[in-house]
């Protein structure tokens, strides 16, 4: 039998603001708990919610970064229900009019890109944490969380396999880091995932679904997501009927249990938040966040490609993150006579050596500048590209400039003709057996004396030069 | 003495003739001698009211006096005070010390007036009598038998008795204006998004609105001016309302080409026959004094008591959510568990009354019924506030009986929610169009005052401050005050 397996996507996604949602607290992480509240976001008698503006402008440039429609005027909604760490017994949500409707998100398939369907993006307030581990017939709440603003990113049900659940998943994320409107670090929970799945004969309606809550890692998503669809193959095979419940991943014992079932589905009773008036902005406002939209991942891979002839991978290794993007910009700039030994450095040997030393390329010890004027040295033939790969290594550790590191350690390459011929001279003095055999026809002891002559040179001998002065010596 | 408006009061602190801290004597020791008759305060600190009346002294002889300086005010007990407890007369909050001011408190204590103490109230504000307090009914000090009305039952007896000059209330479906007419009192609510909700404790959001209960219609609109104004904490408060001298606005003396709507829809089969003779003569004296009466409709008036009763529940429902038992307010000895703990708090904080309508609201949002209940009132809100629109393009001003009966007795209709609920009949369509209007004396059935209600436009108030003056200046109904407690009726 073909199955086909069907996922749509809700990512929750923390705003990156100064403060919360609809109050003034602090939004930064890891603080004392309950430390971050103030008398709104704890839910106290009277007090009532203004929102944050900025938590709106940047839903809004998500939107636009989507390909979304923006809804000039959204409304807010009360989705009620009691919860210790829900202070208020609701959460302020967007439910009949969000902000955002009607996106899409290409992603990189073998057959080509595919467009997946964003349905909408809304606002609203995230809750509090409980705390029970470890505690004996108490619970403990900390309100920090209460209030900070979320957006809610609703995925059509267009994706056919945990691998292109991921490659949404990874795109929308890439996409949310390079607008800056998240930190997204999953760790902390800033990039949190539902995935509903089911699973249906090819060209038959939609099975049963089921949903999996709140995953905050690429790979337990895509753990999770395949066992859930060979769960319910199973249970459809062995004559049985998929139930329609929440289901938690356990990702130490890698299964998934069910959390509530459609029966003990909360009824939210959602209705309009009449603390709150309908969120208006006009187009001029829409148009003016537009027009500060930086340059997308997708739009920047196309762009290295034409411009700088990079391949597709190198493209997209180097457009992972808006930083290193800049990063190599900045390079090609100081050093624009070869843009692909740019990218070849850049992604090859300085990520490598940052990646040994644990370090981000916002991080590195070395400017882009700096790694282009060693760039330079090679071009003008004043290392080898091999001695520059130690004089890089010496440059990260040290951070002196190239030309005192060529300097000091005597590693400028031996370009005269003189000095090279001298010690081609001396190594097939030193190897007359390989001389003969070379002439009588060993093509391949070629290599041999290139190795010695360059040995003989410490590393420093032109490569080219030795080898063309070598060929008309061996005659 | 204790039956002078706050003007006069005013004047003489001007004068010198007085002081605030005499005043405040004055009003605390009528407090101590006839609270227990009426029932009015909940929450009274008299040293911290002395102390207050110190301070206003003290910056009188330094700076020019402020706006209220010196003035004592009653508040209900709805409204979030630094000093003391707030417990919206309920259970629930029982041991609850709010730590912040309302914007209302602030905007009064920054005007130099005095607060007097906290009012009884229905509970969350959630009664027409006054009778769901969980600190008990308020007596009519015109007739201790009967209710004052509610919910602003305790501010209008305090105010009516001579305890304080003014206080505070806040109406959701009539909570000003009903118990003002019942005890002859000037009470307005404001167009709604001009006064600050922010602490507040809520009962329907988008209902709710403060407003002040006094002996004329001059105070009424010198302490409105002092509470509304933009109050970036509250979203629903409007940033530009048009705005107009309040105390110029009550020098109207006649009524020559004012315009005023008489609804039918007002003036019933059912309503107490002397409340509608007092309110016809009310108009004829209108007449007199120049204005021209217009006999309109506002056809969906009929439903305006059911949508409220759909809408004003739902909003409560989710309102007192918060009231959890896990940060604050009462909880229940020994849980067992968290249900159990929800379950057992509510249960035993709430009242009768404040569960009834949880229920209904979280009936009415619950899905399957949202559309039946809670959007079909929507669409009744929307044709009421057209009824009004309608109305406005033919005349200045609507005028109204406020309360279809005069106080009834304490007991009446407890048993009986239906026709309780009724009591609000002519104020409630007010709430839901977010419209201002006021109640002022304007006679009396069987020994008990009866209230004539004026409405106008949103942000109109001072076309009603000018008919209210003219009328009042034209009649004595706001000088009687019950003998029982020292008055002239």
């Amino acid at each position: 039998m073909s199955w086909e397996v069907v996922i749509g996507l809700e990512v929750h996604c923390q705003i990156n603001t100064k403060t919360k949602a609809f109050c003034g607290c602090s939004t930064e992480f890891g603080a004392e708990p309950n430390s971050q509240t103030c008398p709104v976001c704890l839910g106290m008698p009277g007090q009532l919610p203004v929102l944050n503006d900025v938590a709106a402008k940047k839903t809004i440039l998500t939107g636009l970064a989507i390909n979304a429609d923006i809804n000039l005027e959204s409304k807010f909604d009360r989705k009620n229900y009691f919860y210790p760490d829900l202070p208020k017994g609701y959460q302020i949500s967007q439910f009949a009019v969000p902000i955002v409707e009607g996106g899409y998100i290409d992603i990189p398939t073998k057959d080509g890109e595919k467009r997946l369907g964003v349905t909408r993006i809304h606002m609203e307030e995230d809750a509090g944490k409980s705390m029970h581990e470890g505690l004996d017939a108490v619970s403990h709440i900390d309100l920090n969380r209460s209030g900070i603003p979320l957006m809610e990113i609703v995925s059509e049900p267009d994706m056919r396999s945990a691998d292109e659940a991921i490659a949404y998943l990874k795109q929308l994320h890439q996409i949310i880091k390079f607008l800056g409107v998240s930190g997204a670090d999953m760790e902390k929970g800033q990039f949190r995932c539902d995935a509903n799945v089911s699973v249906r004969q090819k060209g038959a309606p939609l099975g049963t679904r089921t949903e999996m809550k709140n995953m905050n890692s690429f790979r337990f998503i895509k753990q999770a997501i395949e066992f859930e669809v060979l769960r319910q193959i199973e249970i459809i095979e062995d004559g049985g009927e998929v139930k329609q419940e929440s289901r938690l991943w356990d990702s130490v014992k890698n299964e998934s249990r069910s959390m509530r079932s459609k029966e003990e589905a909360h009824d939210y009773r959602y209705f309009p938040e009449p603390d709150l008036p309908p969120l208006r902005v006009t187009q001029e406002e829409v148009d003016a966040i537009k027009a500060g939209m930086p340059e997308l991942p997708n739009q920047l891979r196309k762009r290295f490609e034409t411009e700088f002839g990079l391949s597709a991978y190198d493209a997209d290794v180097l457009t992972q993150t808006q930083s290193l993007a800049q990063w190599y910009e900045a390079l090609v700039a100081s050093h624009p006579a070869n843009p692909k030994q740019c990218a070849n450095w850049l992604a090859n040997e300085l990520l490598g050596r940052l990646k040994e030393l644990n370090k981000d390329i916002s991080e590195s010890p070395i400017s882009a500048q700096a790694l282009a004027s060693l760039l330079d040295r090679i071009a003008d033939n004043t290392i080898s590209g091999k001695i520059a790969k130690d004089v890089l290594d010496a440059m990260m550790a040290s951070g002196k400039n190239v030309d005192a590191i060529i300097d000091e350690k005597g590693l400028k390459q031996v370009s005269d003709t003189g000095a090279i011929d001298a010690m081609i001279q001396e190594v097939l003095d030193a190897n007359q057996g390989q001389v003969e055999a070379y002439k009588g026809g060993q093509d391949r002891l070629f290599g041999f004396f290139v190795g010695q002559v360059m040995k003989a040179s410490k590393g420093k001998a032109n490569p080219a030069m030795v080898n063309q002065r070598l060929k008309e010596l061996l005659g | 003495m204790p039956f002078r408006s706050l003007t006069d009061i005013q004047a003489q602190l001007h004068a010198g003739e007085t002081t605030a801290v005499q005043v405040a004597q004055l009003y605390l020791d009528r407090i101590a001698q006839y609270n227990d008759d009426l029932n009015a305060f909940v929450h009274i600190d008299p040293e911290n009211v002395l102390a207050q009346a110190e301070a206003s002294d003290a910056y009188r002889k330094e700076h020019d006096a402020r706006p209220l300086e010196g003035l004592p005010i009653a508040v209900k007990d709805i409204f979030c005070t630094q000093n003391g407890p707030t417990r919206c007369c309920s259970n629930i909050l029982e041991d609850f010390e709010a730590p912040y001011d309302a914007h209302v408190i602030t905007r009064l204590k920054e005007a130099g007036a005095v607060l007097v103490g906290k009012t009884n109230m229905d509970e969350f504000a959630m009664g027409s009598s006054n009778e769901t307090s969980a600190f008990g009914g308020v007596q009519n000090p015109w007739n201790t038998d009967c209710i004052p009305g509610g919910s602003s039952g305790g501010s209008a007896a305090a105010v009516a008795a001579g305890l304080t000059p003014a206080a505070l209330g806040t109406d959701t479906g009539g909570s000003i204006r009903q118990p003002a007419a019942l005890t002859g009192l000037v009470g307005l609510k404001p167009t709604y998004g001009r006064v600050s909700r922010r602490g507040i404790i809520a009962f329907a959001s988008s209902l709710d609105q403060a407003g002040p209960m006094t002996r004329t219609v001059k105070d009424t609109a010198m302490l409105t001016s002092v509470m509304i104004g933009h109050d970036a904490g509250d979203a629903t408060s409007v940033a530009d309302a048009p705005n107009f001298d309040w105390l110029k606005a009550c020098e109207g003396r006649d009524m020559k080409g004012l315009k005023i709507g008489k609804p039918k829809e007002y003036f019933i089969d059912g309503m107490d026959k002397e409340v509608r003779a007092q309110v016809e003569a009310a108009l004829t004296q209108c007449e007199a004094l120049g204005a021209e009466i217009v006999d309109i409709s506002l056809p969906h008036t009929e439903y305006a008591v059911a949508a409220y009763y759909v809408i004003a529940p739902s909003e409560a429902s989710t309102n007192l959510s918060r009231y959890d038992a896990v940060r604050f307010g009462h909880r229940c000895d020994n849980p067992e568990d968290l249900e159990d703990m929800y379950a057992r708090s509510r249960d035993e904080g709430f009242g009768a009354e404040v569960k009834r309508r949880i229920l209904t609201g979280t009936f009415a949002l619950s899905s399957g019924y949202y559309d039946a209940y809670y959007l079909k009132a929507q669409k009744v809100r929307t044709l009421i506030s057209q009824d009004f629109k309608e109305a406005f393009e033919q005349v200045d001003i609507i005028a109204t009986p406020t309360s279809p009966v005069p106080a009834f007795k304490s007991g009446e209709k407890t048993d009986d929610p239906i026709t309780m609920y009724l009591s609000d009949i002519f104020t409630i369509a007010v709430n839901l169009a977010g419209l201002p209007a006021l109640s002022q004396p304007c006679g009396f059935s069987q020994d008990l005052p009866v209230g004539l209600q004026w409405i106008a436009p949103a942000w109109q108030e001072d076309t009603i401050l000018a008919a209210a003056s003219a009328y009042e200046n034209a009649t004595d109904w706001h000088t009687k005050s019950p003998v029982k407690f020292g008055g002239e009726a």
